[in-house]
């Protein structure tokens, strides 16, 4: 009854997308203040529909429902209740749910946050989200509907047990987040072009939904990356997958957004391209769902399955994308151009930063979706795999890091390299310093790396460097830095935190890369071998029983010079349903650097296959990406972007008016 | 295409970790006929039962190996199609102890050449990841021909004439692939003059100069001048 309950709720929600859709935009049109005002209670209705489908399905899912083909498909009575709860989004049908769900509650934030909006202009963006909702909502209910029936069966089939784990539990929740937060900005740059006029104001909106959308979407990736680092087991942490990089593409155009809202906030200039980046980073997010969602990309065939779903799915790309696009080309040509700029300004700065982001997004989107193309036109197959990207994608993205302590410095308009090569001194001694105690300390590996930590280095310092400047660390008493620090627009230590993250990052990839450790030997139980200045001694296999698995548990004592560091249990285990084995890494964390160690086969004379890893430094791959979303999160926290900050809005627009020369 | 395996001997291996063995412990109805028919399949090309384990030399007749290879061929696309069925990619780290060459620089070599092919089972993961058996064939078929003194480049070279350019994941220069590799360059240059260009123009549209205000820019400037006059 319930799942009879949450499928009538979906159509209800349908129906009010419609109605959230087209009575606004017609009230626009016809300046009717009423229509326009549908808007927001439909957007609310619209979120506890869609809220009440969501509860229903996964109700369906805890209670282990298997009249319910999705739930029979995905799920097992023997799985723990968060898996079951997590096996909700763990497939096609309920994942294409959720993010319908974030579609409605975002569209909800901004019916409730966005009352110091224009009202033609919340109406339009409404209107847009609302349709966007439509084509998706119209797709689940006609062709993925996850609240079909089937003949109730005793026992479900299970979800992938590599996919049992806590990380990925929550990481699609906060990639959809992130995928369908940039709608916002895409309902805005759509209704900017409706409306015909964008200014300062439209690009201060815009910002801090882009900014948490973009939040959400870096700690979805970093998770995501984790997940692969440490359980498939064997050390590597990105693989350039094209399910991979159809995250990574909106990333990228999400961060060229938010850079170039920047310039169009203070100084009214990149409007159209800042309007075609909105447009570009959602299209990429909806490409990314549905090449993810669909198999198009690991196989063409999974396509053909559903025929209906395939057309389907192109359709809304099509009306969406191919919509949006041919309006930008319609309407931008009408916006006026903003502020001029030097070539070295901080605007020609964030140029640069628009420039090699896109053009490494787009390197990223080609080299994902070249061989599907060259396959379809001519019918040679080639893969495109990490030495393609590894080949064009870092040689675009060095340019912009060793430029990106820089921006930040430069002003306004027309900035003096000079002077800041100057005040950046620090930072390139720093780097120096950093490339010699790295060539010092470890000689094999490539010649490159301790350049690459030294250019991590060099933006790490530099962001320090530009944040000591601001609060005159060493000019000033330590009051006068602690009352500049507090004075500080939080957004500025935002940016600080964010640009040094990457610096983290930087040093976790070079790190690792260049300097990883591994071996792979035979053991016996009471065998022990050195390995990167530790000693494991293999005591033995041991059976074990879990929830839903039974495992082989491997106990290693692990000692440095004589003195016990800890001990490791690695482990293979073999899930009941579906019946597939996992291989579960053990990892001893020291000083930022892993010591992983993985179990293998059983050989035939009862020794067993044993790999060890050893990853310098990688734990600030994922630390560099927790920093870059806390700045992300102290930037969104300032208050002049806090929804309804009145007073600075004002002068904000009255800095425009004079700005505009 | 490819003619046949060059020796007369392939490392061929026995059945020793196969995949669904671990499921023998509990049979189950469906797991019985998938395990039968994989029974069956491994009894076609003469690889059960298993006597024992590990490798061997077996010697193989050049009709057969051809044959073998232009199955392969067909096999390619067939596992392509069921990899998503298929047990064997079992995540895990692939290089066996048994496969590691003695000689340090050569097993560097070999491990590189590795990172540069594509497992035609496991989608996405290059060979030196990947633990299926024809990850392993190729891993072995590597150190082979390294061991026999050929260069990276011919060995990268006699895989690719045998299992066709899908394996290789760092795709060649060439005529169909030459969009894909220059569009980087030719992006890059597109946005850079397209920027020196619009600059160059605005400069010259403006002298310079930006365009002057409209008359409510004008007004609102008075007041915000007189207000702060004030």
């Amino acid at each position: 009854m319930i799942v009879e309950l949450g499928h009538f709720a979906l159509v209800l929600a349908l129906a009010t997308a419609l109605v959230q859709m087209l009575l606004p935009a017609w009230g626009v049109q016809a300046r009717d203040r009423q229509l326009m005002a549908v808007a927001e209670p439909a957007a609310l209705a619209q979120l506890s529909l869609v809220l009440f489908a969501f509860l229903a399905l996964m109700h369906a899912y805890v209670t282990s429902d298997f009249s319910v083909e999705t739930v029979w498909a995905n799920s097992h009575t023997a799985k723990p209740l968060v898996y079951k709860i997590a096996g909700v989004w763990g497939n096609h049908e309920g994942s294409m749910l959720l993010w319908v769900l974030i579609l409605a509650l975002f569209g909800a934030a901004v019916a409730l946050f966005g009352t110091n909006l224009p009202a033609r202009l919340r109406a339009n963006v409404l209107a847009v989200q609302a349709a966007i909702a439509v084509t998706f909502l119209l797709f689940i209910v006609l062709a993925s509907n996850p609240f079909l029936r089937i003949p109730p069966q005793s026992e479900g089939r299970g979800l992938n047990p590599i996919l049992q784990d806590p990380a990925l539990a929550f990481h699609p929740p906060l990639l959809y987040a992130g995928y369908v937060g940039l709608s916002i900005a895409f309902s805005f740059a759509v209704a900017a072009l409706i409306e015909g006029r964008t200014d300062a104001a439209w690009a201060r909106w815009v910002r801090p939904w882009t900014l948490a959308a973009w939040i959400c979407l870096t700690l979805g990736i970093a998770m995501g990356s984790w997940w692969a680092y440490y359980e498939l087991g064997w050390g590597g942490w990105w693989f350039w997958d094209p399910v991979e990089n159809a995250s990574f593409m909106p990333w990228l155009a999400a961060t060229a957004l938010l850079h170039s809202a920047l310039v169009m906030e203070k100084r009214e200039a990149l409007k159209v391209w800042t309007i075609l980046l909105a447009i570009l980073a959602f299209s990429l997010s909806l490409m990314g769902t549905f090449l993810v969602r669909s198999g198009v990309l690991t196989s063409v065939h999974a396509f053909a399955v559903d025929p209906r779903r395939g057309i389907f799915i192109l359709t809304i790309l099509v009306v969406l994308i191919g919509g949006a696009l041919a309006l930008y080309a319609w309407r931008a040509p009408r916006l006026q151009p903003g502020g001029l700029f030097a070539p070295i300004s901080r605007e020609g700065a964030l140029v640069l930063n628009n420039v090699l982001l896109t053009t490494g997004c787009a390197t990223v989107g080609v080299g994902t979706l070249y061989p599907l193309v060259l396959e379809a036109l001519t019918g040679a197959k080639i893969s495109v795999g990490p030495p393609y990207f590894n080949l064009t994608f870092g040689p675009l993205m060095l340019p912009l890091l060793a430029a990106m302590p820089f921006g930040p410095f430069l002003a306004w308009k027309r900035g003096d390299l000079a002077g800041v090569a100057q005040r950046l001194l620090a930072a390139a001694l720093a780097a120096l310093v950093a490339l010699v105690i790295a060539y010092a300390l470890v000689w094999r590996g490539p010649w490159l790396a301790p350049f690459g930590i030294a250019l991590a280095v060099w933006i790490i310092a530099g962001a320090v460097c530009e944040w000591a400047a601001r609060v005159q660390l060493l000019a000033a008493g330590a009051d006068r830095v602690w009352r500049r620090a507090r004075g500080l627009p939080r957004s500025a230590h935002g940016t600080t935190l964010a640009h040094l993250g990457i610096g983290l990052t930087l040093v976790g990839i070079v790190a690792t890369s260049a300097w990883q450790s591994e071996r792979v030997l035979a053991m016996r139980a009471g065998d022990s071998t050195e390995f990167s200045g530790y000693t494991l001694a293999f005591r033995g296999v041991a059976p074990a029983q879990g929830p839903n698995y039974q495992e082989q548990v491997a106990l290693f004592a692990v000692t440095r010079s004589g003195s016990p560091v800890t001990e490791l249990s690695p482990a293979k285990r073999l899930y009941d349903a579906p019946r597939q084995p996992t291989t579960e890494a053990a990892i001893h964390v020291a000083f930022l650097s892993d010591l992983y160690v993985v179990l293998g086969d059983e050989l035939k004379d009862g020794s067993f296959v044993v790999r060890l890893y050893f990853n310098p430094l990688v734990r600030l791959i994922w630390i560099g990406a927790v920093v870059m979303a806390l700045g992300g999160a102290l930037s969104l926290s300032d208050r002049r972007l806090r929804v309804g900050a009145p007073r600075r809005a004002r002068g904000a627009q009255a800095a425009h008016a004079l700005s505009t020369e | 295409m490819a003619t046949g395996l060059p020796t007369t001997l392939r490392l061929c291996r026995r059945p020793r970790s196969c995949p669904r063995r671990a499921e023998e412990a509990r049979p189950r109805a469906w797991l019985d006929l998938a395990e039968a028919r994989h029974r069956r399949r491994l009894a076609r090309q003469g690889r059960w039962p298993a006597v024992g384990g590990g490798w061997r030399w077996r010697p193989i007749d050049p009709s057969r190996a051809q044959r073998n290879c232009l199955r392969r061929r067909g096999a390619v696309v067939a596992i392509l199609a069921c990899a998503v069925l298929t047990l064997a990619c079992r995540p895990a780290g692939a290089v066996e102890p048994g496969e590691v060459l003695a000689d340090p620089a050569l097993e560097a070599r070999a491990r590189h050449i590795s990172q540069e092919l594509r497992c035609l089972v496991c989608q996405n993961q290059s060979i030196d990841d990947s633990n299926a058996e024809l990850a392993r064939d190729l891993r072995l078929l590597v150190r082979e021909r390294l061991a026999q003194g050929d260069s990276d480049a011919a060995v990268l070279a006699f895989i690719e004439a045998r299992y066709g350019e899908f394996v290789l994941l760092r795709p060649r220069l060439a005529p169909h692939t030459l969009l894909l590799w220059l569009t980087p360059l030719l992006l890059l240059a597109g946005a850079v003059s397209a920027l020196l260009r619009r600059s160059r123009r605005r400069l010259a549209t403006a002298g310079g100069q930006a365009a002057p205000l409209s008359r409510a820019e004008q007004r609102r400037l008075e007041e915000l001048l007189k207000r702060s006059a004030r």
